[in-house]
C-alpha cells in the first residue's frame, strides 16, 4: 500500500519511525489497554530517538522540520497500531511557547522540552460550563503585585499526570470589562511539579479509551507573573494560530489508523476462508473495504495539502479544518469495515480491532467536533450565516 | 584507532518473495523492502560503543554492495556512525562469500588505522557466517566469532567474552582483530530523527576494483557457489481428517491407529 508522499527524507523518516514502533507490537499497547496504564517506554523511546522535538527549532535543540515531517511521525505510529496521543502534545503546545513566548522563557524552556528534561504535554483549556465555547470560561487568573493568583477549573486536560509543565487559559479581565468576549484572555505557562499540592488537583477521568485525561482543580494557585506567555488579554489569539497545526497533526493520526484498518481489514479478508473461499471474494466484503480505502488516500491528499500550506507560512484554516473532518470519518468508516470484515472475532481483544475501533471514535469529537468543523466551512469558507 | 563495521543490505524481514524463471524478487508492503541485515544492527551500536567507550576516533560503515546499498548504509550513519563507505563494481556481482571476504579486505586495508571489525553473526539471506573469519584470514589478523562483549580494549589488546554453545569464554587478543557478534551483545539504538535528516544529505563514496586494485578472484566467475537453479519451494499439500466417533476414548484409539498407520508413532 503506498502513501501520497515521495520525499526521500520523507521515506527514511517513515522507516525511522517504523523501525521504533517494531518494539512495541500489539501487544504491548494491548497490555497497556487492559492495565489502563501509561506507555512510559514508548514515549521516552520517541524522546530520546528525537521525534518529540520535530517541531523545534535546531537553535533550541530540536530538529527543526515542519508540519508534513511531524505529522508523517504521527501517521507511522498510528499505522503501526499505536496511538500518539499519549505524547503527541509535547510536539505541538510547545509551538504557543515558541511563536509568543519570551526570548528568555524559550531559551529556558525549550531545549529541556526538546530534551525531553521537560514535559510540556497538557494544555487546559476547556471547562464544564465553557466546552467549545472557549470564551465563556470561567477561571480566572488575577495579578496582584509580582504573581497571579488563579482560581477556576479545567476538565479533559489530557496527560497532566505525566506532564512537567502545563499550558492554561483563564480569563484576566473579566468579560463584561472588555470590547469582545475574546479579549481578555490569557495564556500561562505552570510548573506542575511546584503547583500540584499547592493549588492544583489534579483528578483522572476514566473513559472507554486508555487516554489518561483528567480533569484539574485551580484553588488559589500564585503563580509566577512571569509565567504569562506573550501579551496579557492575548490568549484567544494564540491558541487560534496552534489549532490549525493539531488539527493536521490529528489529520495524520487518522490516517494512520485508516491504513491500519485497511491492511488488517484486506488481510483478514483474503485469508479467512468460509464457504470454501476467501470472504474477501464476496463483494459485499471487499467493496466496503476499497471504499474506505479511497476515502483514506483522499482524506491522505488533504492532510498533505493543509501541511504543505502551513510549512509555506500560507492560511491554511479550511484545508486544515477539511483534513481533520475527512480523516476522523475515513478512519472511522475504515473502523466500522474492519470490524464487519473481521465478525464475531474482531470482538476479540486479541485481533486489537475492538481497541483500535475505541480509538479512533474519538476523533470524531476530539480535539474538535466534526460539526463545528461543517460550521466553520459554511460560515467562513462559503459565507453562510453562523449556524449557532 | 578506527572501529569498522561490515554490514550487509538485506531483504526485511517481512519481505515476500517470488521467483520467476530463476529470478528471486521481493518487496515489502510496510515499507522498504531492503535493510540493513538485522544481526549487523547488532554490529553496529558495538561500533559505535566502540567509539563512544574505548576511545577508538572514528565508527565507520563499510558494505559491498550495489548501489542501492547505499540505503543501508544511511541507516548506519543515522544510528550514529560517523562514516560510510560503499564498495560496489558490476565485477563484485555474484561473488560467493571468499570473493566477498577478498573485496572486503582489500577495503579495510585501505582504511587508515583500522584496528577492530566488527561483523554481525551472519547475513539473514545468505545465513552462512563464513565472511568474519574469511575475511580475518585475508587480512592475516586474529578472528574471535560469537561475541557477546568487548570488556576492554588497552594499548595493542583486547578482552572479548564469546557465547558458546557450554557457556562463556574469554579472550584477550592482540589488536587489530575481526570479531562477529551474537546478538546478547547489546540493545541496539534507533535512528534518531537527527541522524535520519543527516544520512539523508550524506554523501557516500563508492570504491570500485580500480580503486582498491582488484583485478580478479572475486565476481560470478570465481564464485564455487552455483546459483543457476532457484526455484520456488512447492507448496505443500496437506488435508485435515476430523476423526469420528462416539466416546473420547473412540476417538482416541482412531486416531492412535490412524498414526501407527502413517508411521508417525
Amino acid at each position: 500500500m503506498t502513501t501520497s508522499q515521495t520525499n526521500s527524507l520523507h521515506d527514511d523518516l517513515r522507516q525511522g519511525v517504523r523501525q521504533l514502533c517494531r518494539r512495541f507490537p500489539d501487544a504491548y499497547w494491548r497490555d497497556l489497554d487492559k492495565q489502563g496504564a501509561y506507555p512510559t517506554d514508548f514515549v521516552r523511546a520517541m524522546t530520546e530517538a528525537g521525534y518529540l522535538g520535530a517541531l523545534i527549532p535546531e537553535q533550541y535543540g530540536g530538529v527543526g522540520v515542519g508540519i508534513t515531517e511531524t505529522s508523517i511521525i504521527l501517521e507511522e505510529v498510528h499505522r503501526s497500531g499505536g496511538n500518539a496521543a499519549a505524547c503527541h502534545a509535547q510536539m505541538y503546545i510547545m509551538g504557543t511557547l515558541l511563536r509568543h513566548g519570551s526570548e528568555a522563557q524559550k531559551a529556558f524552556y525549550l531545549p529541556k522540552i526538546a530534551s525531553g528534561e521537560l514535559r510540556l504535554q497538557a494544555f487546559g483549556v476547556t471547562e464544564p460550563d465553557a466546552g467549545t465555547d472557549t470564551t465563556k470560561i470561567w477561571t480566572t487568573a488575577v495579578r496582584e503585585n509580582d504573581h497571579y493568583r488563579i482560581r477556576g477549573q479545567k476538565i479533559w486536560t489530557s496527560r497532566a499526570q505525566h506532564s512537567d509543565l502545563m499550558l492554561l487559559l483563564a480569563r484576566t479581565t473579566p468579560v463584561e470589562k472588555v470590547a469582545k468576549r475574546t479579549h481578555g484572555l490569557s495564556i500561562f505557562l505552570i510548573d506542575l511539579r511546584q503547583a500540584v499540592g499547592n493549588g492544583v488537583v489534579i483528578e483522572p477521568i476514566e473513559t472507554m479509551i486508555n487516554h489518561h485525561t483528567t480533569q484539574v482543580f485551580f484553588d488559589d494557585l500564585r503563580i509566577p507573573h512571569d509565567s504569562l506567555i506573550g501579551e496579557e488579554g492575548m490568549g484567544f489569539r494564540y491558541i487560534l494560530d496552534g489549532m490549525n497545526a493539531e488539527r493536521i497533526l490529528i489529520a495524520a493520526e487518522c490516517i494512520g489508523d485508516g491504513y491500519w484498518f485497511i491492511d488488517r481489514a484486506s488481510g483478514y479478508a483474503k485469508e479467512r476462508v468460509v464457504f470454501d473461499r476467501p470472504i474477501g471474494q464476496n463483494q459485499g466484503v471487499q467493496f466496503p473495504i476499497a471504499q474506505a480505502y479511497i476515502h483514506v488516500r483522499a482524506a491522505d491528499l488533504m492532510r498533505f495539502e493543509a501541511a504543505r500550506l502551513f510549512d509555506n507560512g500560507r492560511s491554511c484554516g479550511a484545508e486544515a479544518n477539511m483534513a481533520k473532518l475527512l480523516a476522523a470519518d475515513a478512519s472511522w468508516e475504515a473502523a466500522n469495515v474492519t470490524l464487519q470484515t473481521y465478525g464475531g472475532f474482531g470482538f476479540a481483544k486479541e485481533y486489537d480491532v475492538e481497541r483500535k475501533f475505541r480509538e479512533t471514535r474519538l476523533y470524531q469529537i476530539a480535539p474538535i467536533s466534526t460539526n463545528l468543523i461543517l460550521s466553520y466551512i459554511g460560515q467562513h469558507v462559503l459565507g453562510m450565516p453562523r449556524s449557532f | 584507532m578506527k572501529v569498522v563495521v561490515c554490514t550487509k543490505q538485506t531483504p526485511s524481514t517481512t519481505a515476500v518473495f517470488s521467483v520467476n524463471n530463476g529470478a528471486v524478487s521481493w518487496e515489502d508492503s510496510g515499507g522498504k523492502p531492503n535493510v540493513v541485515n538485522p544481526w549487523d544492527e547488532y554490529a553496529v551500536e558495538e561500533a559505535i560503543r566502540v567509539k563512544e567507550n574505548h576511545g577508538a576516533s572514528q565508527a565507520i560503515a563499510l558494505t559491498m554492495g550495489t548501489p542501492d546499498s547505499q540505503e543501508a548504509l544511511k541507516t548506519c550513519l543515522a544510528m550514529g556512525c560517523d562514516e560510510a563507505i560503499l564498495v560496489s563494481d558490476p565485477s563484485f556481482a555474484g561473488s560467493d562469500t571468499l570473493g566477498t571476504a577478498r573485496i572486503l579486505a582489500a577495503a579495510l586495508e585501505k582504511i587508515d588505522g583500522a584496528k577492530v571489525v566488527i561483523f554481525g553473526k551472519q547475513a539473514i539471506d545468505g545465513d552462512t557466517g563464513l565472511t568474519p573469519v574469511q575475511v580475518a584470514r585475508k587480512l592475516g589478523w586474529t578472528p574471535v566469532t560469537y561475541v557477546s562483549a568487548i570488556k576492554e580494549i588497552k594499548g595493542h589488546t583486547i578482552t572479548l567474552e564469546r557465547l558458546l554453545e557450554d557457556g562463556k569464554e574469554t579472550v584477550t587478543t592482540d589488536l587489530p582483530v575481526v570479531i562477529s557478534v551474537v546478538k546478547e551483545i547489546n540493545e541496539p539504538r534507533y535512528p534518531s530523527f537527527m541522524g535520519i535528516r543527516k544520512a539523508n544529505r550524506a554523501t557516500i563514496p563508492t570504491w570500485s576494483a580500480a580503486d582498491l586494485n582488484i583485478s580478479g578472484g572475486v565476481g560470478a566467475g570465481a564464485s564455487q557457489a552455483d546459483w543457476s537453479h532457484v526455484y520456488a519451494i512447492p507448496a505443500r499439500e496437506g488435508s485435515v481428517e476430523i476423526i469420528e466417533g462416539d466416546s473420547v476414548e473412540e476417538k482416541v484409539a482412531a486416531l492412535v491407529d490412524k498414526l501407527f498407520e502413517e508411521k508417525v508413532i
